[in-house]
């Protein structure tokens, strides 16, 4: 039933689309054997065990687009709304299929055919606008129409999210005062030490920006000299997750430009989806964006290497550890960086590490996924609940903002006596003491 | 197929489990054989009943039906080949009982096999049979082809474990075969006809898996040879010294040329084979019993070897095993593979004859598998892209099937038949022999609905 030639007609295509579209991946389309391995590895198909959501039923899709076999209609664009594109599946594929750029491709077409999704539109407006996004969330209303109610909880921070789209939810509340009004855009540090770029993201620099702090705080202490450029905006992911090519487009450039006004030996990132979204997507578009995405490192990777972890193991242990557990966020696990965050949690002095089962198996946020989802999100997220009771961990830890918050949810509704934190909040623990 | 059959399918399963879109048939019109046939409806099921009665519609309107798991088979047993209805069992995948006292478990087939594994394991008990889809194909599927795995050398297959089973036959009606004892001569033994009967006598609803305890602990080796004499002679001492190791798993010169350079354990340049042998059983016994392994391949061309002490060690060893699947493809884009199995101690003809006929016909062929019981993976990589490659490649198979049938060997040893292998099944078995088994397919399911076009190169004859 196949083709010997494609019939894909690029006539949607804009000329000036600096994206990868469908046809770029037809090479990798071809490559899927079939042979099922996702399917133990794609939360989307867990949850359903349908086989449109994994990624082989899904690249079986995108090449009968390709062979004109189907159209992209209504049914289509609902099984490729089913996939986070934490990219668990190219992790574990024989020949590295690279499903989430192709499902980000098909989620592009869509978008062309029939322009932004009502939430793709929200996000896209919202992240395209910095001076909006500063507006709302200098008056902690970034998601007020939807906020009620606080949760009683410990940090206080997080608020109920009780739109019709997502009930139940609990979303962090946005910080007053933001991280670039708390962190100047250059610290000097010791002169023999290289200066390095922090790209902070949405959620550390609006919603988390204690971690931020934390981050910076470490590399002053290190001596960095630490640039963190005003005119950084967000990553892309969601505008990505919503195939909104257009924006990430955008976003790319104005990120690479912000980095490009100083000299930096490195770009580092404490939240995981930044990571992949600097660091791995703009690899997925025309340009060539080698100088900036090589200078991208994660911050467990990077204060490994720089031998931050060796200086911790020797500080005397607390009497009173907290117990606590590593949830690995996807984007930094399918760059296989599993060992640094727990060699990291290891090595501080406060922490007594337990691993986890399911410790790998995505917490369901995945970009705008659970805005559409939110059922399955939690279905997915749900998994990691009875590792952690086993765990009998108190505390969840993690990189990155985005699974923080999903993590906190899934622990409210677990009911579970255990908080969701980032490793740098324990490190900041274990230096206050000193 | 008519409106009125699919409102029948919606009224037995519910309308949300019924579809005839496009999407739906594309995804489930494949399986790791990478052919595609479109069926023409696709039906998730929820119970033995459910199953039933599909199958009673399908006899009155001669619909053929593909029972379908996780799709993962290498033989074609899930496509719909003549079209009909696919009918998806991944959905039932309750585990409904795990019996500590009498080891046994009772799971629906959707269940996959590696989550039923941990789940028992952290019971103390162990399922052995370990197919190198466990994380993902499932137990009502591993049933079906009657699935192997490395660790079968010393546990068996999938045959051995199943103590009886619910199943759906192919007129609809609902029976039990076996039970929960191990002793059961009740009758036919139908368990053993309907485990590797690949869907084509009946759908397994429900499975009684027999369970043992958990061995203690495992310790890993890895053994470099000079030649693979020097190999299979080992393989053969080691049994001969009345060891059974858990599994003995080798690599031959061909493979280990694709991985040398990839494998974070050295491997010397004149290594021309590995054997990756792992022993289990009471942690006091297994150093003593690693120690007589390695003294007993000594004298057999080796050039290196390596203990695990430790579990990462372990996974370093099972590492370069693992990278292979991934590498071969540095070598040519399409991969047939065939699992063929011959006499343990005739593995080093079988390789012989391999890198023969790869030399007379100038493919690659790269092999690696079970060297304990003799089941060779036989991996032929060639681009059909290159004029009259097809062609070719159907002589090798041809040949590759010969040699291992002359050696006293199977043409499969764990994936089946299905629509790849039919045609080369009077190989292996007399026409009086297949013609049995065809008046079996024929009198249990007179009007061929269940899984047709399978096994059997013709169709059986229609009974009147």
């Amino acid at each position: 039933m196949r083709n010997p030639r494609s019939q894909y007609n690029a006539d949607s295509l804009v000329i000036m689309d600096k994206n990868k579209n469908l046809h770029d991946f037809e090479t990798v389309i071809r490559e899927c054997v079939k042979c099922g391995v996702c399917q133990a590895h794609c939360p989307t198909y867990l949850v359903g065990k349908k086989e449109g959501a994994v990624a082989r039923g899904k690249i079986s899709l995108a090449a009968a687009i390709l062979d004109g076999e189907i159209e992209l209609d209504d049914r289509l664009q609902a099984d490729f709304s089913m996939c986070l594109m934490c990219g668990s599946c190219t992790n574990k594929c024989p020949n590295k299929v690279p499903t989430k750029e192709i499902v980000g491709a098909i989620r592009r077409e869509i978008t062309k055919k029939q322009g932004l999704s009502l939430v793709g539109r929200g996000v896209s407006t919202l992240l395209g606008s910095p001076p909006l996004m500063k507006t709302l969330s200098k008056g902690g209303a970034l998601l007020s129409p939807l906020v009620l109610k606080k949760v009683p909880e410990s940090s206080g921070l997080r608020l109920r999210f009780p739109s019709p789209l997502m009930k139940d939810r609990t979303v962090p509340r946005i910080a007053f005062r933001n991280l670039f009004d708390r962190i100047p855009e250059y610290t000097e540090g010791r002169p023999a030490k290289p200066v390095v770029g922090f790209f902070s993201g949405c959620s550390i620099t609006y919603a988390y920006p204690e971690i931020g702090e934390h981050m910076v705080g470490i590399l002053k202490a290190m001596g960095y000299s630490i640039y963190l450029p005003r005119d950084q905006r967000c990553c892309g992911i969601p505008a990505l997750s919503s195939g909104d090519g257009k924006l990430v487009e955008g976003l790319a450039e104005t990120n690479v430009n912000a980095f490009k006004k100083r000299e930096v030996d490195y770009i580092i990132t404490a939240c995981a989806s930044c990571n992949g979204g600097i660091g791995e997507y703009y690899k997925t578009m025309k340009n060539d964006f080698s100088g900036f995405t090589g200078k991208v490192i994660d911050f467990s990777v990077f204060l490994e290497q720089e031998g931050l972890f060796g200086q911790l193991a020797e500080m005397k242990k607390w009497k009173q550890r907290k117990r606590v557990t590593y949830h690995d966020p996807c984007h930094l696990k399918t760059q296989g960086i599993t060992r640094a965050p727990r060699e990291f949690l290891k090595s501080l002095p406060n922490v007594e590490f337990v691993e986890m089962e399911s410790a790998d198996s995505c917490c369901g946020l995945g970009g705008t996924f659970s805005v559409y989802h939110y059922d399955e999100s939690k279905t997915i997220g749900s998994r990691k609940v009875a590792g952690l009771i086993e765990s009998e961990a108190t505390h969840i830890a993690t990189a990155c903002p985005g699974c923080i918050m999903q993590l906190q949810d899934i622990v409210n509704h677990a009911n579970l006596p255990v908080k969701a934190v980032h490793i740098l909040e324990l490190l900041a623990e274990a230096l206050a003491q000193e | 197929m008519n409106n009125e059959v699919i409102e029948k399918l919606m009224e037995i399963v519910g309308k949300e489990n019924v579809s005839i879109e496009t999407a739906d048939k594309i995804t489930h019109s494949y399986d790791a054989t990478q052919e595609q046939h479109l069926p023409d409806a696709v039906v998730y099921v929820r119970s033995a009943q459910e199953v039933s009665q599909i199958v009673k519609l399908a006899n009155q309107r001669h619909i053929p039906v593909l029972p379908r798991g996780a799709g993962s088979g290498f033989t074609g047993g899930t496509l719909p080949t003549q079209g009909g209805i696919v009918l998806v069992l991944s959905r039932m995948d309750k585990i409904i009982e795990i019996d500590t006292e009498n080891l046994t478990a009772e799971v629906e087939p959707g269940v996959v096999t590696a989550v039923l594994q941990r789940l028992v394991e952290k019971q103390g008990l162990f399922y052995p049979p370990d197919p190198a889809s466990k994380e993902f194909s499932t137990l009502g599927g591993n049933v079906a082809e009657c699935a192997g795995g490395p660790r079968c050398v010393k546990y068996g297959v999938t045959k051995d474990y199943i103590l009886g089973l619910e199943v759906v036959t192919p007129t609809g009606d609902i029976i039990r075969t076996g039970g929960k004892t191990l002793k059961n001569v009740v009758g036919y033994d139908l368990t053993k006809l309907f485990v590797g009967s690949e869907g084509t006598l009946g759908i397994i609803t429900q499975i009684t898996l027999k369970l043992i305890p958990k061995p203690a602990a495992k310790k890993t080796m890895l053994v470099q040879f000079a030649s693979i004499d020097g190999a299979a002679e080992s393989v053969s001492a080691i049994i001969g010294a009345k060891i059974i190791p858990t599994t003995l798993e080798f690599l031959d010169a061909s493979t280990i040329a694709c991985i040398r350079d990839k494998s974070d354990i050295p491997l010397s340049a004149t290594c021309q084979a590995i054997l990756i042998i792992e022993v289990d059983g009471d942690p006091q016994v297994l150093d003593a019993q690693a120690e007589q392994i390695l003294s007993i391949v000594t004298p057999f061309n080796v050039l290196d070897t390596r203990i695990a002490t430790t579990d990462e060690e372990s996974e370093e060893i099972w590492k370069v095993r693992r990278i292979v699947s991934p590498s071969l493809r540095q070598l040519n884009p399409d991969k047939f593979n065939e699992d063929i199995v011959v006499p343990r101690s005739k593995v080093p003809d079988m390789i012989r004859a391999l890198e023969a006929i790869s030399q007379k016909y100038k493919v690659p062929i790269v092999n690696f598998g079970h060297a304990g019981d003799g089941n060779i993976h036989v991996n032929v990589m060639v681009d059909l892209k290159e004029e009259g490659m097809q062609a070719t490649v159907e002589i090798v198979m041809d040949a590759i099937f010969k040699a291992a049938v002359d050696l006293r060997g199977s043409i499969s040893g764990e994936h089946g038949i299905g629509t790849s292998k039919a045609k080369y099944m009077s190989m292996e078995l007399n026409r009086e022999t297949i013609k049995y088994m065809q008046r079996i397919k024929t009198a249990l399911d007179p009007l061929n609905i269940l899984n047709p076009g399978k096994i059997f190169i013709e169709e059986p004859p229609q009974s009147v």
